[in-house]
């Protein structure tokens, strides 16, 4: 019973969204401030109960000191409230950058540079084997060549940047062609939802999510 | 008012009820269009496939309901293909609105294949930060995860007695529809190594190509058609397959949208010149 009571608050919640598609109307609004509302209700007690419950109150009561000096760091920032003390926000803002340049800097570099340029360094060719990884460098230096300003893109140059644009275009396509597939998913998931529910006035079980 | 004038003044709520029937018809109408394994969901199930019974998956599972309808198929194929090579699950969620469908999924798909929590597979649940949970698991599951998801101690558990870091699993492979994958690569497979596979939304699949090419990524399952294929593969459930039916005839229908409306947008452009050109 209670299944099905959520189940028809859901559908009637999914129909108050897509009734959006005619027009903007005060269903599709009180469906959006709900969602809204439920949301930030949802992440408050989430980091009440995972961050400070979890990571600072329980290790205290367990007498251990250590989380004060992260909690001490985060209330130092609201220093910059306070225009003559404003200088000490500086202190835990130097220990993010540290730390986050730190950690980030050299692994950032490692996976999104230095193993994507190493992947188009690879023997190229008319074979079956070879000539994707030809294709690959074609279209990379054709691709960086169209954002390449400091000359005009003119003659064999500006050949380059002309199929640079094209395979920059075919990336877009690709991109939208998955786009719509995800989209018609989620459509699909939320039409099969609605004629379970509709089917379970004919005596059929609750749909899924 | 002409033809093309007429499509070009076309309401869009007719084209929004056209691609709702698109999508209700063929999902209560099966047809059973036939679907081909591409070889990037292939290598994905051959290395899952190679896998020792015993060994530990470890299946970041981090989606929500909002994009359930995408990957909901994808993860349940996964945990078929693993509970029927009988090996150990690990998994998590590193997206806080889908704790606890993905515990549910877990559950039911280990329920099917008469599988024990704590011995045949374990659930982590959720911690916020994801960057930093999935740096500090490289060191000590424990860490970010001093208890499961039920508040049961790690080392209470028998599948995680000496179970410490992604040392001591086969391989990783996230269902993702989050900024977390960038997380996974950079702070997880590019600062750890281990072997990682990825799962994702339609939507991000092509930003993420690149990485099967240079190696970070051993396969990639994009969306429901991906979905669709590792059903095949594994030979068990339908939700993704049939979805296929429905993915084909609203593409063919928004195909035909787009032709109709350049066909018309070029007729009345040519209109517009022959008519300026006469004065």
């Amino acid at each position: 019973m209670l299944d099905a009571l959520l189940t028809t608050v859901a559908a009637l919640l999914s129909l108050c969204v897509l009734s959006f598609l005619y027009r903007e109307n005060p269903f599709y609004r009180f469906a959006e401030h709900l969602a809204v509302g439920v949301s930030a209700g949802y992440w408050v007690i989430i980091l009440y109960n995972q961050s400070l419950t979890a990571k600072v109150l329980e290790p205290l009561k367990a007498g251990n000191p250590l989380p004060l000096v992260p909690c001490l760091l985060g209330l130092l920032l609201f220093a910059r409230l306070f225009g003559k003390i404003g200088w000490v926000s500086r202190i835990p803002m130097a220990y993010m950058l540290g730390v986050g340049s730190g950690v980030e800097i050299p692994l950032i570099l490692q996976t999104y540079v230095l193993q994507q340029v190493h992947a188009t360094m690879r023997p190229v060719g008319f074979t079956a084997s070879t000539y994707a990884n030809l294709l690959i460098a074609l279209a990379v230096i054709c691709g960086i060549a169209y954002f390449f300003f400091s000359t005009r893109h003119r003659g064999a140059f500006g050949a380059v940047t002309r199929v640079g644009i094209w395979i920059l275009m075919i990336g877009f396509g690709a991109t939208f062609g998955f786009t719509v597939m995800g989209r018609i998913s989620l459509l699909l998931g939320r039409v099969n939802f609605l004629v379970g529910w509709a089917g379970m006035a004919f005596g059929g079980p609750p749909p899924g999510l | 008012m002409a033809w093309h004038e007429r499509l070009l003044a076309i309401d869009r709520r007719v084209l929004y009820a056209l691609i709702f029937l698109a999508v209700l018809i063929p999902s209560l109408l099966p047809i059973g269009l036939p679907i081909k394994v591409t070889p990037e969901v292939q290598r994905v199930y051959d290395r899952i496939d190679s896998l020792r019974p015993g060994e530990i998956l470890m299946l970041p599972l981090e989606y929500d309901p909002s994009t359930a309808a995408e990957l909901e198929p994808m993860a349940l194929a996964i945990l078929r293909h693993a509970f029927s090579k009988n090996l150990r699950v690990l998994g998590l969620c590193l997206s806080s609105t889908g704790v606890t469908l993905v515990e549910s999924e877990i559950a039911a798909v280990a329920r099917e294949y008469g599988k024990e929590y704590g011995k045949d597979y374990v659930y982590l649940g959720y911690q916020p930060y994801p960057a930093v949970v999935i740096l500090t698991m490289g060191e000590n599951f424990r860490t970010p995860f001093p208890l499961d998801y039920y508040g049961t101690p790690l080392d209470s558990l028998p599948m995680m007695r000496g179970v410490r870091n992604y040392n001591d699993v086969a391989l990783v492979f996230t269902v993702n529809a989050t900024s977390g994958i960038d997380f996974w690569i950079i702070y997880g497979q590019g600062r750890y190594k281990f072997p990682f596979g990825l799962g994702s939304a339609a939507v991000m699949a092509t930003n993420y190509y690149q990485y099967v090419q240079s190696g970070q990524l051993f396969g990639i399952i994009s969306g429901l058609r991906g979905a669709a294929e590792y059903e095949i593969l594994v030979g068990k459930g339908n939700v993704a397959r049939k979805g296929m039916d429905v993915q084909s005839v609203a593409h063919a229908l928004i195909i035909a949208f787009i032709v109709l409306g350049n066909v018309a947008y070029i007729v009345e452009r040519r209109r517009a010149r022959r008519a300026a050109a006469a004065g």
